[in-house]
């Protein structure tokens, strides 16, 4: 009976121990303030109505961006603590430590970087990217709308429960995955995790992974069923096809990733044996099933910044993105070789030399597409007028940083030296290197460049500039150090090592550049707010700030809640750039339908997470609750035809004459 | 200013940087390699730095300079806002990167057949077989031809080839002697072989390169090349050891344990590493845990 009723539950899952009681009262004291603010504003009702229920890609942006953000404290934490763990780690420190290998046990260090990694691809830079495509794609094609808007807040709130589920052992269970971001197998069966770490891993990647795969579908076909009249292919701007080009991986890797982690469900569930020892079972098989998904992915996250970067580059250099088809065809053409090189992740197994070599070509042919862009974009400025905005900043950092990180990569593709480079600290600097350098740095491009659309105002300059500075030297005294700790054999994720092999200076130059990194990011949140009580005199009233080029910059900022009341007729590739040569027409308004908002989104997600948890504890009856609970949201969406209201053209044409009162931001849910 | 203040921080973090490096005794164990392999490996990373550097420093140099020339505040400059194509400069960036992938590319292929850890090294020597097993969380050799068995140490002679034939016990390792050459993962229930030499005498740091599991930190062993007389006395040394590995010693040493000193056995079952693969090859062994004797005719492991 307690066994149907509470599965592996007991007593000890509750914390018990310094991390998770620091972790559930840390969550317990946010959540607290935040419930009292919303209490004493009475926001409540506000919130739910306007912001949780809510379709609009615009606020689901916002949301998704805020999670990220919380997120990368929460992973940011993890890597102070690895970090502190490796520099402590030496044999040689002195006092109480000497014997005990750091401060932390190893199964706990490495509990951290597992969630580390998570985290930060998954929870951070993936909440950024499907922040920014949400924020700004429908706008610049010209859409009012997603495709399929319920599906958006269906995509948002599994991706805040995965974000929840990986939070959730801290207050109950008190163990996380201990087997490195990909949980490889076989170290993550039963036979050597027989915890519930693993299963936390294994249903936080799948909710949100199923998230992903959603919102991935949703923008792969609101991009290509929802352009603007006149918005050819060839016509779209270059984030939009960066957007696009990720999309259609998120669609085609994904379910590699939904597959293989249900066929380890199988085995952690089921005692099944498609990834164990023996039994038939082939842990290889898992390596190649995930690193199918693995590797597509990091060009995911990365892709969507190339794209952000040829726009930031042209507008900047206030001239045409030079070698448009060029550049197309360079993110085509890294999308389609991401498919063909995720064995470069494991030459180590012993594939044989005609394989290894395969492998190691197609990873260097990536270099072509990528190497294109920086020419074109070194050639969009050439013969420009460049302003020096912080985003171009990012851009130059970016440069500097991936390009070196690029060469270690393609060092590293070739399986001769990989032998020597492989799970070396080596590595773990260049995908540092590629993953902040290339897309983090992006992003922020991206947030600071696409800020006063979104809010209305632009974001403090100077403190834009200081940010930048600080994070792009933290980040070569962070990593440098680990490229060369890569030369002298240190390999990665190791709790301990000797001392003697001189690694300990480089581990504590490292942590140097990590505490500069977090100043930056510091500034960062102080330039925000800052920049909100300056938002009087840095506001944008034209709704184009940076003399931009695409259609984004053609409605106000903040746009209204139904973005364009007359979706533009585009003539160009540089769509508002034609239009601001045009003389101003008279427009004719029309009734245009807009999706209402549900809440059927949080719910479903809502019975998705007891799912989860469920089945990390074996609590048969809540696994058979919350699946009835998920199709009978399913049946009942399903049948809800009553999911878009009409707004007349005479409100339309009342709106447009006092838009700065109907801007998403402000403007009340006239749905409900 | 605060740019400033914080590109001088940059640079003195690095002069500490290249100073503790240059004054330290410890080595930058890829770039000081004492085998063939290693020496190999480390040519062919300094090369393929090269190739790359042709164009990744002109490119670097021209974005720069562009950034730096076509500034707004630079108005003599020209100004041509709608120059956005020109086919023969795309077909000409697009040739010289595809030009340099390609011999980048040859280059790849060929060291990559050639430095095939699974290939016998091209020397007269007579070899010395070495089999590794990945424990929790300690590698175990065993010498077939010597009839001895060490932990967490391994001696071999010098400028003798090594066929070390890796396999594991255990979740998935990396077997890495940094300056004999790269690494290989060992597996349950496989051989994968990994041919080094060493080209003088010395005490090299071997590891493993692949997370296992809680103790996989400790999994550091010395691998030490002597010379061949040198390595004669040793083995008869260790066989005076009182230690022998049986299928039992051999049930109790499979425990995971952590940070395992150095440990020399006199004489190993002769079936020993074939029950090891074999315990994953049929799942009927497995209940049993090595506890039957495995015969000499059972099929071999599984060769990749």
């Amino acid at each position: 009976m307690e066994q149907f009723l509470l599965g592996k539950l007991t007593w000890s899952a509750l914390p018990h121990e310094w991390f998770t009681i620091g972790g559930t009262g840390a969550f317990f004291a946010l959540g607290a303030g935040v419930i009292a603010f919303l209490t004493y504003l009475k926001r409540w009702k506000w919130l739910w109505n306007n912001w949780l229920t809510s379709v609009d890609p615009k606020k689901i942006g916002i949301m998704y961006i805020v999670v990220a953000v919380f997120m990368f404290a929460r992973g940011a934490l993890d890597a102070a603590m690895i970090w502190l763990q490796q520099i402590l780690g030496a044999s040689n420190v002195p006092g109480v430590l000497e014997s005990q290998h750091g401060y932390l046990s190893s199964n706990h260090f490495q509990q951290i970087f597992t969630a580390h990694g998570d985290i930060m691809v998954f929870f951070v830079t993936m909440g950024f990217l499907f922040g920014l495509i949400n924020l700004i794609v429908p706008l610049q094609i010209g859409a009012r709308d997603l495709a399929f808007p319920f599906l958006n807040t269906l995509g948002f709130w599994l991706y805040v429960a995965g974000v929840v589920m990986i939070n959730c052992f801290f207050l109950v269970g008190g163990e996380f995955g201990a087997t490195g971001w990909l949980a490889i197998s076989p170290l993550s069966e039963l036979q050597f995790s027989p915890g519930v770490g693993v299963d936390y891993w294994i249903w936080s990647l799948q909710v949100s992974g199923i998230g992903t795969l959603i919102g991935g579908i949703n923008f792969f076909v609101t991009i290509l069923k929802m352009r603007a009249p006149g918005m050819t292919l060839m016509r779209m701007p270059l984030f939009t096809w960066a957007s696009l080009c990720s999309m259609s991986l998120v669609i085609t890797i994904f379910p590699i990733l939904a597959i293989t982690i249900a066929l380890l469900t199988m085995d952690r569930f089921f005692g099944m044996h498609f990834f164990t020892t023996n039994f038939g079972g082939n842990p290889m098989m898992y390596w190649n099933l995930i690193w199918m998904w693995g590797h597509p992915e990091v060009y995911v996250l990365i892709i969507p910044s190339f794209g952000i970067y040829s726009e930031i580059v042209s507008t900047f250099s206030q001239k045409k993105s030079f070698g448009y088809s060029s550049l197309v065809a360079a993110l085509i053409g890294v999308t389609v070789l991401s498919f063909s090189v995720w064995l470069h992740h494991f030459f180590t197994m012993g594939a044989g030399a005609d394989i290894n070599a395969f492998f190691g070509i197609m990873t260097m042919i990536i270099a072509i597409p990528t190497g294109m862009q920086i020419v074109n974009w070194a050639l969009t400025m050439f013969r420009g007028r460049i302003i020096y905005s912080s985003p171009m900043y990012w851009f130059f950092g970016f440069i500097s940083t991936f390009t070196f990180g690029g060469m270690a990569g393609v060092l590293m593709a070739s399986p001769a030296t990989d032998f020597q480079l492989h799970n070396s600290l080596f590595l773990v600097a260049h995908f540092h290197t590629m993953i902040v350098g290339g897309a983090l740095f992006g992003i922020f491009a991206g947030i600071t460049y696409w800020w006063p659309k979104v809010m209305g105002f632009r974001l403090n300059e100077r403190l834009g500039k200081y940010a930048f500075w600080f994070w792009l030297i933290g980040f070569f005294v962070a990593f440098t150090p680990l490229y060369i700790l890569g030369f002298m054999g240190a390999t990665r994720r190791l709790d301990h090592y000797d001392a003697s092999t001189g690694w300990q200076p480089l581990f504590i130059v490292a942590g140097v550049g990590l505490v500069i990194i977090m100043m930056g990011f510091a500034i960062q949140i102080l330039q925000i707010i800052v920049s909100i009580i300056q938002r009087k005199e840095n506001r944008d009233t034209t709704g184009d700030p940076w003399n931009g080029r695409t259609l984004e910059w053609a409605t106000s900022s903040p746009p209204p809640f139904y973005n364009f009341a007359v979706i533009p007729e585009v003539t160009s590739r540089d769509a508002f750039w034609e239009i601001k040569k045009q003389k101003k027409t008279h427009v004719k308004y029309k009734d245009i339908e807009l999706p209402k908002n549900t809440a059927m989104g949080i719910y479903l997600a809502g019975f998705v997470f007891l799912f989860g948890f469920a089945m990390v504890w074996h609590v048969i009856w809540l696994i058979l609750a919350s699946l009835i609970g998920c199709i009978a949201c399913v049946t009942i969406k399903s049948f809800d035809e009553n999911n878009e209201y009409t707004l007349t053209a005479a409100q339309l044409e009342r709106m447009e004459k006092d838009r700065e009162k109907y801007n998403f931001l402000k403007a009340d849910v006239l749905s409900s | 200013m605060i740019a400033k203040l914080l590109i001088f921080a940059f640079l003195i973090t690095d002069l500490i940087l290249i100073v503790t490096i240059a004054v330290g005794d410890h080595t930058m164990l890829i770039l000081q390699p004492h085998g063939m392999i290693a020496n190999e490996q480390r040519q062919t990373m300094i090369i393929a730095t090269l190739l790359m550097l042709t164009i990744v420093i002109p490119v670097l140099t021209m974005t720069f300079f562009v950034g730096w020339k076509y500034r707004a505040g630079n108005t003599n400059t020209k100004y041509t806002p709608d120059w956005d194509h020109n086919l023969k400069l795309q077909l000409t960036w697009w040739g010289i990167l595809c030009f340099v992938v390609l011999i980048l590319s040859i280059f790849n292929w060929k060291t990559a057949h050639q430095l095939d850890p699974y290939k016998p090294l091209a020397v007269t020597t007579k070899p010395i077989t070495i089999q590794v097993v990945a424990l929790r969380w300690k590698w175990l050799f065993i010498y077939p031809e010597q009839g001895i068995a060490t932990v967490n140490f391994v001696e071999f002679p010098e400028k003798t080839p090594i066929n070390f034939k890796l396999t594991a016990d255990a979740p998935m390792n990396g077997f890495w002697i940094p300056q004999l050459g790269g690494q290989m993962y060992a597996m349950t229930g496989m051989i994968t072989p990994l041919h080094l030499i060493a080209d003088k005498t010395g005490e090299f740091p071997g590891s493993t390169a692949e997370l296992s599991g809680a103790g996989f930190a400790g999994m550091r062993f010395i691998a030490k090349s002597v010379s061949q007389s040198d390595f004669d006395s040793w083995v008869d040394s260790v066989k005076q050891s009182p230690q022998q590995l049986t299928l039992e010693t051999y049930n109790k040493l499979a425990q995971p344990s952590e940070d395992t000193p150095p440990t020399f056995y006199a004489s190993t079952d002769e079936n020993l590493y074939t029950t090891i693969l074999m315990k994953f090859m049929a799942p009927s062994s497995n209940k049993s845990h090595l506890q039957n004797e495995a015969t000499k005719n059972e099929m071999p492991g599984m060769q990749m």
